[in-house]
């Protein structure tokens, strides 16, 4: 399997503060990975830099065997994002919010693909709703259409159902395997969920201070800390030392 | 540059103005209310002053300029605050937009912006106060492209400071046109000011262009090298914003400033 995501030794500092530290690891084609850890152990700097946002101080990130540093526009191209703590402009429609979007991305067909992934995603009947005046459920399929209108490749999803009910997290999770699994698209999850994790990711990556201090399977990770589920390992290496390094 | 992408992010900003009529309005308001004050002003001096007598309409006229400069220059930094209030900047800088791009963009569409404003006062200055900005002949173009430039430029300064600062640096985004209003000799001839004002009024390309623009109108004559001034300056500062604008990006990847505007 072809590595499309390639981070190698990347750190981060803000000053004298390190945010990441020296992190690595390859997302594979077809494969979700789950990027897990409490609040400022580095997922949304890692994040940051995967997209571009913030420069590494030091060590390389490869999307699709591209350098990320010398072929920015390139990679842009074949990535997306999600997360809750960015909008698309409150004011304008679905329809016109994924065609704008669709123009910055010069996806061909346009018509097409905002037919296709509404129809998807649920979201027919509100192409010409006011996306401000969206249900959180609402918004949440129309950002999740913004994010793969450019048919993406690999695409990153910082807690991509938070607050939103059972049903419509189901859904989206539903939808996010099947995509994968039909586009073969690469996926890094960061989630707080970890029945979410549990279900959609191969692999995960825990962090903690900037730096990952366990990774594998979910299932062998339960195993090898004598846990009952994913959300045990979490507190078990949240509250730790470090020991696990 | 990909025409494509630069219409994207023009659209943008285009449905956001066509599908509200408050934002219309307050383009189109604002500039009515200020031409209209500052004609019946102008009506008053042209009566009562011997300085102004044979050319009514010239502080009329400078109103008019002032205030394109100054919706040109506000207009484009709206456009990138819009971006912030909306929490879709990340969105923005995620796309694979050049930088190249996104000004190209924002400039056009600061252009249209202002234009919507301006139209309409400028069409009621004739039958209200009998005066038409057109006699400043085939030069008004040259003066409206020069503010135009150095609104712009105005424009790219603040966003750049937005960007390598954040958000809480939109106030400065409302201030700067009038910091530099008293030094852009808009109402009155440089020697009204102070000789060290002098000094920093001569490095600015306004005093140029309003120095000029009271030139054709009060003395019927054209002085080339005021306009030639104003461009040259113009040509300083709209580089050097750019390469600000540059390193403000860069700046601002390094202290993760474009991943926490929107928050």
């Amino acid at each position: 399997m072809k590595n499309l995501i390639e981070v190698k030794n990347i750190k981060k500092n803000y000053g004298k503060k390190e945010a990441v530290k020296g992190i690595s690891f390859n997302v594979q084609e077809n494969e979700i990975i789950g990027l897990l850890g409490p609040n400022g152990s580095g997922k949304t700097t890692t994040i940051g830099m995967l997209l571009g946002l913030l420069k590494p101080t030091s060590g390389q990130i490869f999307i699709d065997n591209l350098k990320l540093e010398n072929h920015r526009i390139e990679i842009l191209e074949i990535i997306n994002f999600i997360s809750p703590y960015i909008e698309l402009p409150k004011k304008l429609t679905v329809k016109q919010n994924l065609n704008v979007y669709a123009k910055l991305y010069k996806v061909q067909n346009i018509e097409e693909r905002i037919e296709y992934l509404s129809e998807k995603l649920r979201i027919k009947e509100l192409l010409d709703s006011i996306t401000g005046e969206l249900s959180s459920g609402q918004k949440n399929r129309v950002s999740l259409a913004k994010a793969l209108i450019n048919e993406p490749r690999v695409l990153l999803l910082d807690e991509p159902t938070a607050s939103l009910d059972p049903e419509v997290g189901d859904f989206v999770r539903t939808f996010l395997e099947e995509y994968k699994k039909e586009k073969k698209i690469s996926v890094l999850l960061a989630s707080h969920n970890m029945s979410e994790v549990t279900r959609l990711c191969k692999s995960v990556l825990m962090m903690k201070n900037g730096e990952i201090i366990d990774q594998g399977k979910p299932d062998d990770l339960i195993t090898k800390h004598g846990r009952k589920n994913l959300e045990e390992v979490f507190l078990k290496l949240s509250r730790s030392k470090n020991e696990f390094n | 540059m990909s025409l494509t992408r630069i219409y994207g992010l023009f659209l943008r900003h285009f449905y956001l103005i066509t599908r509200s009529f408050p934002r219309i309005l307050d383009l189109v308001y604002w500039p009515t209310i200020q031409i209209t004050l500052w004609g019946f002003i102008s009506n008053f001096f042209a009566t009562h002053t011997t300085y102004y007598n044979n050319a009514v309409g010239v502080i009329l006229t400078c109103a008019i300029l002032y205030d394109f400069l100054f919706r040109t220059s506000i207009g484009f930094n709206m456009l990138f605050l819009e971006e912030i209030w909306s929490r879709n900047f990340t969105n923005l800088f995620i796309a694979p937009m050049k930088i190249g791009e996104i000004l190209t963009s924002l400039v056009i569409t600061a252009l249209i912006r202002s234009l919507i404003g301006l139209v309409p006062a400028v069409l009621l200055t004739s039958p209200l106060f009998g005066i038409s900005i057109l006699e400043l002949g085939i030069f008004l173009f040259f003066l409206f492209l020069s503010l135009y430039i150095f609104g712009i430029t105005l424009g790219i300064l603040v966003s750049s400071g937005l960007l390598r600062f954040g958000p809480s640096f939109e106030n400065i985004a409302w201030s700067t046109m009038f910091l530099l209003a008293p030094f852009g000799c808009i109402y009155y001839p440089i020697e009204t000011l102070p000789e060290v004002f002098q000094k920093i009024a001569y490095i600015l390309p306004l005093v140029y262009i309003f120095e000029e623009a009271r030139n054709i109108l009060i003395n019927q004559t054209v002085d080339i090298e005021n306009i030639y001034n104003a461009f040259i300056w113009n040509a300083l500062y709209f580089t050097l914003s750019i390469i600000l604008f540059y390193y403000s990006f860069n700046a601002a990847k390094n202290r993760g400033t474009l991943i926490n505007m929107g928050e």
